[in-house]
């Protein structure tokens, strides 16, 4: 051959060395790789020994590198030298911030700790910032779950222990037929793909219900494009379908669920849809065996599911009888519901027959012998290989609790929860609402909150309410207008702040939250409420102060900046006390650590907070001496002890025999162990009972063990939600704590003990006729919120966001590829680039998430595509729905939990024309960092 | 002009499944990443952090909305494809046919087809002749830029042999990427086309791609309610015959008969 080829070097070094730590380009938080030349990143890839990702790696986690260097990176503590919203600032040292802190917080904690409003936004340290926020005495702390996910979190929590993500995944391996209900791409994002490949491979059916068919519903066999609100409909149609043909699981549902539980039936008593009860309190069924009342968790006890019980005059029945009664009724029919759902009555039919053919025509079985905490022994773990997997696009809906709830409720009674095939909880889950703690509210000052903040209501006696029937939390959560607000309401804060209701606050303290941008509702009116003042010229918020570790939107509003590392240049632990990385089959938690030491005046939040902590003397904070206990974040990790035996990481603790996973003393190697390892650590489940966890002996043995709790605790199912119907009876009158008179018809609608759907509170308060269109937002699958854009890679990919328009809409406004079109909903209007979909609910539009920036944010240059031609669709959705009359405004959020109904939004449609950019167009910020370079190649090696 | 070489001893190339890819654009920025710090010049990004940012990628994904036909006279839901293209490393390479310098080359021992930046001129004739635009001419080091299969890794002793794979290969979240040499009927991508029927693109232009895409399977073909019906026979029309059938049900799982 004449052909004269080069002679290339095949084995090129690759790096000097490889760091391995945990991703944070999102919240899945898979392990990587990262591999350093000279000391710098030069290239990030997954670790294949990672429970989470075994070495894949997103769009976002492989761009990691643009991230850590991003022109935006916050440099030093900021001042702010001009007004509020201007963002003019100067820097200042390290001291004069955390005086300037500790001599804003010292007074409050001193005389009334309410007085902060600490809400840490997408924080992966919750247990800390808690811990933090509990012995400053404050009540007013919460992390994001209030406008993101809490109704799936809560609904699995009160009814199986967990939910999906964190707390339980399909079993990927064994599954086959997997439905998908709108999600979040982050939610998790490596598993979800990874799980979906399997399932391809395999040749096993996946179907997207979803209004939207992009990602994920784009490769499955069937997608049913729902109307946007109406997933609890369907769920119940299938419910419906399933119990009227009797293709449920009744061995299951009778031992264990709550299904064979006794319920007085007395509509006088003042016991009505409670359950019956032994004098221990136990609830009370029929025993199979001798057609006598027994406790649930009686040993050797068969539940029946069908025996009623008569006493005194009053009727028990079992919890199956009230499900057959309500689900069986032709309101739940698929033809009843098929015309609001959008999907023909048949095709509601079909899918019903399919999940009956596959979880019992294609059963599986593992021969595995276990023994149910009865002590009945069962010789084999049968399988229903169907299985589910939803998030935000089910629960951010106003009727979400419920319709998550429903969707638990259709997986139980087909026998599919932690069982082979179906969902598997993941260690420490699952754990039922009863394990949790209750929400504590006692302030006192100069002391400590009276317990953890956040935490699971049993019924009104648990609710945060002064003696006035006012809020004890500045969000309103665990009040009458949502009772069961498992993570707060972080939406509600700045709104409830700037109206001084329930009363006025002196500072919001702030972590990583866009509030000023993408992560409120009604963007513009928070701005406003930011930077409103009194009628002497103070701020109606009289101090802000932010940690972020870029220049955000939400630094300009900020009296004081707090600047954070980048996840490369911090330590944080993925802790089992807080939302950890296991999989179904292992424990697992994991650390970062600074693979590269920062390059400018800032410090990880957390180890900030240590030296406040100290400074403001807070419990667990400071020596006896009144020295600083843990001088930075790493040093809590490896030393706080929250229970005996139990820190924030739970593996290479010391034992007796050496080294040892979930209790033990301190190990203060024990971050050097992680790291060696990989940044992570996992043990296994044992196998025989890596299913039917919540009921198996030996998992609870093993969980005892390991530290997840302290005593063996084994639970049912609670298909029928008693806290709930004790809501519901409060509403009619019954017990001393009452709730508000303009509030009883919602409780009594909304708290229905049984799964049910009612319509998104917007239709009720709005005219569907005018407002006709459905808007969504969804979230790209390589971009996180808005932390994406400020990256030189991935804002190629997503650089500007139209508006998706479905076919019908498109003609009917005789739209052309370039147009513009003013989209309006009751609250606002705004004016953004259009394009044509397909593939999408006939009745919606729809855009992506975060993707719209402001001038002079994120370091990008004010021509930024961004900021020209992006968009929010948040300027179009109000905290509150508009007035209809009754004098009220209603949260614009679930009843239940008070989850921010972000996709209840409705909209109208018209073509504009094209304007220079799109509106409205806020007014530029002066960045504190000045704006990135024009051109970059970035190449670390020489 | 440049020969292509006669034949190559192994065909080295990627079989990617249309079936599986959701579209994440991981293996966009994993290739992104690995080359640019590795093989040539580090691929440059142009408005970096301003007006609409343009840089030099290997490899890009790209949605493309399907309107399949009427099927039992109903319209059919469109459909969603994500598509990626990178070089496809073509038996008859018209990239490699039409450079004025031999800077573009198959290599004989695997059918790669590389750029010898020292030698390229950055004419862009290659990016012209290129029937899937699968070549970007760097616009900071002025040489053309192109999927490489990772050449640089797939042989390289300094890496664990498991990931002796291309970066975008390795880091697909869900496995639609597959790897390895399309001579040899027996490898894994041989018969993962072979059975799924993989396809050349745009086979009329001649080029012989070595890279392969296997099809999406049929969508939205549920079968009809009909078929599936006896499954859902009622076994009650209301809660009270709900109940009795319970009673019987119950009486006939093990222990149930009383």
């Amino acid at each position: 051959m004449s052909l004269d080829q080069p002679n290339l070097d095949l084995s090129p070094k690759v790096s000097d060395e490889i760091r391995k730590t945990t991703c944070y380009m999102c919240a899945c938080r898979c392990g990587i790789n990262v591999h350093m030349k000279e000391g710098k990143v030069a290239y990030i890839e997954g670790n294949r020994d990672h429970p989470v990702n075994k070495g894949v790696l997103c769009a976002k986690g492989s761009a990691g590198i643009m991230q850590h260097n991003a022109p935006s990176r916050l440099r030093a503590p900021l001042k702010r030298v001009g007004p509020r919203g201007s963002g003019e600032f100067e820097e200042i040292s390290w001291e004069e911030a955390l005086t300037i802190a500790t001599e804003t917080l010292a007074p409050i904690r001193a005389t009334a700790p309410e007085k902060l409003a600490f809400f840490t936004g997408r924080d992966q340290s919750q247990s800390f910032t808690s811990f933090w926020a509990q012995g400053f005495g404050t009540p007013n702390y919460a992390a994001h779950g209030g406008f993101c996910s809490v109704n799936m979190a809560a609904a699995g929590i009160y009814t199986m222990g967990g939910a999906f993500w964190e707390f339980g995944q399909p079993d990927w391996d064994h599954t086959k037929l997997f439905i998908l209900f709108g999600v979040a791409e982050d939610h998790d994002s490596n598993p979800i793909k990874m799980g979906i490949g399997k399932i391809k491979a395999r040749g096993a059916r996946m179907i997207g219900v979803n209004p939207i068919r992009t990602g994920y519903n784009a490769v499955a066999d069937d997608w049913v494009g729902i109307t946007p609100g109406t997933d609890g409909q369907f769920i119940l149609a299938l419910v419906h379908c399933l119990m009227k043909a009797g293709k449920i699981d009744l061995d299951y549902l009778a031992r264990f669920t709550n299904a064979s539980v006794l319920v007085n039936l007395d509509e006088k008593s003042d016991q009505f849809g409670l359950f019956l009860r032994d004098a221990e309190g136990q609830p009370q069924v029929i025993d199979r065996r001798t057609g006598k009342l027994a406790a649930w968790n009686g040993q050797g006890v068969e539940p029946d599911l069908s025996g009623t019980h008569r006493a005194k005059g009053v009727t028990h029945r079992p919890v199956f009888h009230l499900m057959a009664d309500k689900y069986l009724s032709d309101d739940y029919a698929p033809e009843a519901v098929a015309e609001s759902c959008g999907i023909p009555a048949k095709r509601i039919r079909a899918i019903a027959a399919d999940l009956a053919r596959v979880a019992f025509d294609e059963a599986i079985e593992l021969d595995r012998e276990w023994t149910d905490f009865r002590g009945v022994v069962h010789s084999k773990m049968i399988g229903r290989p169907v299985s589910f997997h939803a998030m935000r696009g089910i629960s951010a809906h106003s009727n979400g609790f419920q319709t998550c709830r429903a969707l638990h409720m259709l997986q139980i009674i087909l026998g599919t929860v932690e069982t082979p095939g179906g969902m598997r909880f993941k260690p420490p889950y699952p754990k039922p609402a009863t394990a949790h703690p209750k929400p504590h509210g006692k302030v006192t000052p100069g002391a400590p909150l009276n317990g953890p903040h956040l935490g699971y209501v049993q019924g009104p006696e648990d609710l945060l309410l002064q003696d006035d029937g006012s809020a004890t939390r500045i969000d309103k959560a665990y009040t009458w207008e949502n009772p069961m607000s498992a993570h707060g309401l972080m939406h509600m804060v700045i709104s409830n702040a700037h109206a001084g209701e329930p009363y006025k606050i002196d500072t919001l303290f702030m972590y990583m939250a866009n509030m000023s941008w993408n992560s409120s509702m009604n963007s513009g009116g928070v701005m406003q409420m930011l930077t409103d003042t009194n009628e002497d010229g103070s701020y109606v918020i009289p101090n802000i102060i932010y940690s972020d570790a870029y220049s955000s939107e939400m630094v300009a509003y900020a009296d004081l900046v707090l600047p954070d590392t980048t996840y490369l240049e911090r330590h944080d632990c993925i802790s089992l006390l807080d939302r950890p990385i296991c999989e179904a089959d292992g424990v697992a938690d994991a650390i970062r650590w600074p693979v590269v030491e920062p390059d400018r005046d800032v410090r990880g939040f957390q180890s900030v907070l240590c030296d406040l902590g100290a400074r403001l003397n807070l419990p667990g904070f400071v020596n006896e001496d009144g020295s600083q206990k843990y001088k930075d974040y790493a040093d809590y990790i490896t030393n706080h002890i929250r229970r005996p035996g139990i820190g924030p990481l739970a593996g290479f603790r010391t034992g007796e025999k050496g080294l040892q996973g979930g209790r033990g003393d301190v190990n203060e190697g024990q971050i050097d162990n992680y790291i060696k390892n990989g940044g992570f650590w996992i043990e296994h489940v044992p196998e025989n009972c890596a299913y039917y966890k919540p009921f198996s002996m030996d998992y609870q043995n093993w969980a005892v063990k390991m530290g997840f709790y302290d005593v063996v605790q084994p639970y049912i199912f609670q298909l029928y939600v008693e806290p709930m119907r004790k809501f519901q009876a409060a509403a009619e009158g019954i017990g001393t704590r009452q709730p508000p008179e303009h509030l009883r018809g919602q409780i009594k609608v909304t708290m229905d003990p049984l799964p049910i759907w009612y319509p998104p509170f917007e239709d009720g308060h709005v005219d569907p006729e005018e407002y006709a269109v459905h808007a969504l937002t969804q979230r790209p699958m390589a971009m996180y919120h808005s932390w994406g854009t400020q990256n030189a890679w991935l804002r190629q990919i997503h650089g500007h966001n139209p508006l998706y328009v479905p076919t019908k809409i498109w003609e009917a406004n005789g739209f052309k590829e370039g147009d513009w079109a003013r989209v309006s909903s009751v609250h606002g209007s705004i004016t953004v680039p259009v394009a044509h979909q397909a593939s999408l609910n006939e009745n919606t539009v729809w855009t992506w998430n975060a993707i719209g920036k402001r001038k002079g944010a994120w370091a990008l240059d004010t021509d930024a595509s961004e900021a020209t031609k992006g968009f929010l669709l948040n300027h179009l959705i109000h905290e509150l729905l508009p007035p209809k009359g009754d004098g009220l405004r209603w949260s614009n959020s679930d009843p239940i939990t008070g989850q921010a109904a972000w996709f209840d939004l409705r909209v109208k449609i018209e073509k504009s024309g094209t304007p220079n950019e799109a509106q409205p167009a806020m007014p530029e910020i002066k960045s504190p960092v000045g704006k990135g370079p024009k051109d970059i190649a970035w190449k670390v090696g020489k | 002009m440049t020969e292509l070489p006669t034949s190559t001893a192994k065909k080295l190339g990627l079989v990617i499944d249309l079936d599986t890819c959701v579209g994440c654009h991981a293996c966009v920025i994993s290739c992104k990443g690995w080359n640019t710090e590795n093989y040539g010049a580090p691929l440059s990004d142009q408005n970096a952090y301003s007006g609409a940012a343009s840089g030099t990628f290997l490899n890009r994904v790209h949605s493309y909305e399907v309107q399949p036909p009427m099927l039992r006279d109903a319209p059919q839901p469109a459909q969603l494809i994500h598509f990626p293209k990178s070089c496809l490393h073509c038996e008859d390479a018209p990239c490699v046919t039409v450079c004025p310098t031999g800077a573009s080359y198959k290599r004989v021992e695997d059918g790669i087809v590389l750029v010898n930046e020292q030698d390229c001129i950055g004419c862009g004739l290659c990016a012209w002749a290129c029937p899937y635009g699968a070549r970007e001419l760097d616009a900071k080091e002025g040489v053309m830029k192109k999927c490489t299969l990772c050449v640089d890794r797939i042989y390289n002793e300094n890496l664990p042999e498991e990931d002796r794979q291309p970066a975008c290969v390795r880091t697909c979240p869900a496995g639609a990427r597959h790897f390895g040499d399309l001579a040899d009927e027996t490898s894994d991508v041989s018969i993962l086309v072979a059975e799924r029927g993989g396809f050349d693109l745009m086979p009329e232009q001649g080029t012989k791609p070595t890279n392969k895409y296997l099809p999406p399977r049929p969508k939205d073909a549920e079968p009809e309610y009909d078929i599936l019906a006896p499954y859902l026979e009622p076994i009650a029309n209301d809660s009270q015959g709900f109940v009795s059938w319970l009673d019987k049900a119950l009486s006939a799982l093990p222990g149930g008969a009383k």
